[in-house]
């Protein structure tokens, strides 16, 4: 420290005595593995706030129809009463999204009428873009992403050096969410966000509440219901334990808990007797196999297997029907796309993702690990991913920022991250 | 970096540094593309519109018009309408950048006469290139040669953050990317020449100044530290006069080349000169933060003087309050006076000289920036009040937002907490280490070495 040549004196000391005083430090660093929480608050402080900066200057940029879409919502949860939210067709972007997320932009509706009433008016908001419009969505992101920083802080506090700080980096600086909710436009950050919470506790062993946490995920976005099955497996085997009594008392906790939280989302639908007009928005099934822009998953291959055999078998001199329906276009009706290979149903790709889960759930089954949950629910999104229907190329964030902080724990899954989210986004 | 590093051989060092630099650098290179994302200066307000409208209209001009009438008013060059006035460089630069961006992509962009005020979507991603690929091209190449011979050199240990200050200053990148100007060309020539100096290549030096100024009149405020510094230097030699002979020899070739279109005549140089210099305005315009400007709200200088005697006075003024440093610098010329005397002697200007626009205190701001290590307080503030009053000008351009992103980008920059470990000493920066981390596990997954990467990041604390 003290050969540094060309230093007056007086710099050269002050900086040795610095530098005794740090060896102490860090040798009381040492002892602690664990390091305070403050310090991660500030690290934590730190990497949200260039983030953020970045977050405003991308302000002006690119936004897809996605922006329309929630603008859309934002007038129609404010200006209709509950009852009409499921029913609405004044715009092609109808509410698909789970009632938690309805409130969530009626209470945002309610501060963006205070900015501009135009932003709000169902009629002529549509395709509004002044800046207040796109200062209010892009603002409301950036301060929703505070979900995120706090699911980040839950995972980050258990960490030490050099993995916390690649913690922070692959979830707060993530550059898929940030392309998807910042220039795109989507909330996915807090919808994370949620989901860490729900699985630090599950990590920490506090079941009920991580249950909680979960079931609300599911009211705020139901793509996320993919990593249900690993969920009630383990929160069955490890939460409800001990004997068939507790077991069974927990149970019935657990499923009250996640039971009110439905209640609370859903409870105004039932109560106006919607529910199959909510759900039918939820899962527009009528959609395509794949979404217009094809995620890389199972069907793609699929799909391309059924035209290579299309083109062959006719070359071969056997008659094909060629197929006039498209796989991506927004109704399908009942013709089959396909024109050799079997027609696939929501119902396939239902049972094939169960199937491709199956072995964690055997494993949750087996031994519910709780270091292991992250893992487990990472890897329910990536099958999700691979073979759901109708599947946004945006739905590997899901597994993305999950496999993220498994990434920190070893080598062998550090290699999976990065190929995946390389390879993905 | 090379011994002094806590962290093993000097390959080691040298790899971490050039990890971290180009982490830094892509960094700063994606916040310059970001902010060029926003309004620039006289963005749909004609029929002058503001600094990237001269700027695409020199590229007009100099596409079209034959190199001798540039600086002329003529029927196809009307100099009332952001005449060029800025020497030779500028207009070669113009004229390649007009050549190699704007021309072949948007034609309709630099027709002569009918693309005055053309604003399109595309017009405006071609000039924000030309800016970045300059600023990438010219000022981040001399940031790390800089960095690379002064402070490696002496082995300080945190230049990461020293290169993360000079690329991340809000003030250049809001007026180059964001205002629209190309202040990243003129300065990063006059930071290559201080880098040159230091490596002690001084007619190379002398090369590269000679270009800054003949980019921008403005790289002047500089000139008296390049002068005293060099003249200091060569006294100290074998044979004084021939080194000052070999240098002032290089500084006219340089100019002669560069003016060499404009020196067929007397009248054609003065012609050019005339532009350059334009004395006809006021002391001080807008709301500079200099002296005449602060002042005249008690002394009402415009009123109580003629302006050839306030041109008297801001010269001499100027003049007195250069010549300590320049004494210095010729009596005892040594590589950290210089930069404290360029400091001086741009902000002596800024302060004193005739007729300062707000956005130069750019000038005074890049050797602040150079000195950000040993002087941390003064460079911080330095940024906070530069940033400050050239608030009414970019309040004018619409970029408060990215304005006050920049800022608060700066000071998270300026406060890392990897820099505070650091400060105690323990270690390099820890930045650098643990982007090196993160390669090395991606590196070591290739080549297998898990056993040792594991105990490598285990043992990874601060």
């Amino acid at each position: 420290m003290a050969e540094t040549k060309e230093k007056p004196k007086e710099r050269r000391k002050t900086r040795t005595i610095s530098s005794s005083r740090s060896t102490t430090n860090s040798q009381s660093k040492k002892q602690t593995p664990y390091l305070t929480a403050t310090s991660t608050t500030q690290q934590l402080f730190w990497f949200a706030g260039v983030a953020t900066c970045i977050k405003l200057l991308l302000i002006p940029a690119y936004r897809s129809t996605d922006f329309e879409v929630h603008r859309h919502w934002l007038a129609l949860t404010s200006s209709l009463p509950l009852p009409l939210w499921y029913f609405d067709a004044t715009s092609p972007w109808t509410l698909d999204y789970p009632p938690f997320f309805a409130y969530f932009e009626l209470l945002l509706s309610s501060f963006a009428r205070l900015l501009d009433p135009t932003i709000v008016d169902l009629r002529r908001g549509l395709d509004y873009s002044a800046d207040s419009v796109v200062y209010f969505q892009r603002l409301s992101v950036i301060v929703a992403d505070l979900g995120l920083l706090y699911g980040a802080y839950r995972f980050a506090r258990k960490l030490d050096g050099a993995r916390r700080t690649m913690l922070l980096v692959l979830i707060v600086w993530s550059p898929a969410l940030l392309i998807v909710d910042h220039i795109h436009f989507q909330y996915n950050g807090f919808l994370i966000g949620i989901l860490l919470v729900s699985l630090s506790f599950l990590e920490e062993g506090r079941d009920l509440i991580g249950g909680f946490f979960f079931a609300v995920l599911l009211c705020f976005k139901h793509l996320f219901a993919v990593a249900a099955p690993v969920y009630f497996v383990y929160l069955l085997r490890h939460y409800c334990r001990g004997g068939i009594g507790t077991g069974f008392w927990r149970f019935l906790k657990m499923g009250a808990v996640v039971g009110a939280v439905f209640g609370m989302a859903f409870g105004p639908f039932i109560y106006h007797r919607q529910m199959h007009q909510v759900l039918s928005r939820m899962f527009p099934f009528g959609r395509g196999l794949c979404h217009a822009y094809w995620a890389p998953n199972f069907w793609v291959f699929y799909i391309i297997a059924d035209k290579g055999l299309a083109f062959v078998l006719t070359r071969l001199g056997f008659h094909i029907k060629a197929s006039a329906a498209s796989f991506t276009g927004g109704l399908v009706g009942d013709s089959s796309p396909f024109s050799v290979l079997p027609q696939v149903t929501p119902l396939v790709t239902f049972l094939l993702v169960i199937l491709a889960i199956s072995p964690c759930l055997v494993k949750a089954w087996r031994d519910p690990q709780p270091k292991n949950i992250t893992r487990w629910v990472a890897y329910a999104y990536t099958c999700g991913f691979l073979f759901g229907w109708h599947v946004h190329e945006k739905a590997s964030i899901h597994f993305v920022i999950p496999l993220g902080i498994v990434a920190l724990h070893s080598l062998e899954d550090a290699r999976h991250y990065f190929l995946l989210s390389t390879g993905t986004v | 970096m090379e011994k002094k590093t806590s962290n093993g051989s000097s390959s080691t060092g040298t790899s971490i540094w050039m990890l971290s630099s180009m982490i830094i650098a892509l960094f700063a290179f994606l916040v310059r593309v970001l902010v060029s994302l926003h309004p620039y200066s006289g963005a749909g307000n004609p029929p002058m519109y503001g600094d990237f409208e001269a700027q695409r209209h020199w590229m007009e001009i100099t596409l079209h018009i034959s190199s001798k009438d540039w600086y002329r008013n003529t029927t196809s060059n009307n100099l009332s309408y952001w005449g060029l006035d800025y020497p030779p460089l500028t207009a070669y630069q113009s004229y390649a950048h007009g050549l190699l961006f704007l021309q072949p992509f948007a034609p309709d962009s630099v027709a002569l006469f009918t693309s005055h005020g053309h604003e399109s979507p595309l017009g405006k991603l071609l000039m924000r290139w030309t800016v970045l690929s300059s600023d990438t091209l010219i000022f981040f190449p001399a940031a790390l040669y800089f960095i690379v011979v002064y402070y490696i050199h002496r082995g300080e240990k945190d230049t990461a953050w020293q290169l993360a200050m000079i690329l991340l200053n809000p003030c250049l990148i809001i007026i180059d990317h964001g205002h629209f100007q190309y202040n990243c060309i003129s300065l990063g020539l006059t930071l290559a020449a201080v880098a040159a100096i230091f490596s002690k290549n001084e007619l190379i030096a002398s090369v590269l100044f000679s270009l800054s100024l003949n980019h921008k009149q403005m790289s002047a405020y500089f000139a008296p530290a390049f002068f005293s510094h060099l003249l200091g230097k060569s006294l100290r030699r074998q044979n004084p006069l021939l080194e000052v002979l070999k240098l002032g020899l290089v500084v006219l070739g340089t100019f002669a080349l560069v003016w060499s279109p404009f020196l067929y005549s007397k009248e054609a140089v003065i012609q050019v000169l005339s532009r350059l210099a334009p004395f006809e305005r006021g002391i001080y315009e807008d709301y500079v933060a200099n002296f005449w400007c602060s002042t005249s709200i008690l002394i009402k200088w415009k009123r109580l003087f003629t302006t050839v005697s306030l041109k008297l006075l801001s010269f001499s003024a100027t003049f007195i309050s250069i010549l300590p440093s320049m004494i210095q610098q010729i009596r005892d010329p040594s590589n950290n006076s210089f930069l404290y005397a360029l400091l001086n002697s741009s902000f002596s200007f800024y302060l004193f000289s005739f007729q300062v626009h707000e956005k130069s205190i750019l000038l005074p701001l890049l050797p602040a920036s150079l000195l950000a290590l040993e002087e941390p307080l003064l460079f911080r503030w330095l940024t906070y009040y530069a940033m400050l009053s050239m608030l009414p000008l970019l309040y004018r351009d619409h970029l408060i937002l990215p304005y006050v992103a920049l800022l608060v980008l700066f000071a998270f920059t300026h406060y890392s907490p990897y820099r505070r470990y650091n400060k105690g000493g323990i270690d390099s920066s820890i930045l650098q280490k643990e982007a090196v981390d993160v390669i090395r596990l991606l590196y070591g997954i290739r080549k297998g070495q898990k056993d040792s990467l594991i105990s490598h990041l285990a043992n990874c604390h601060f």
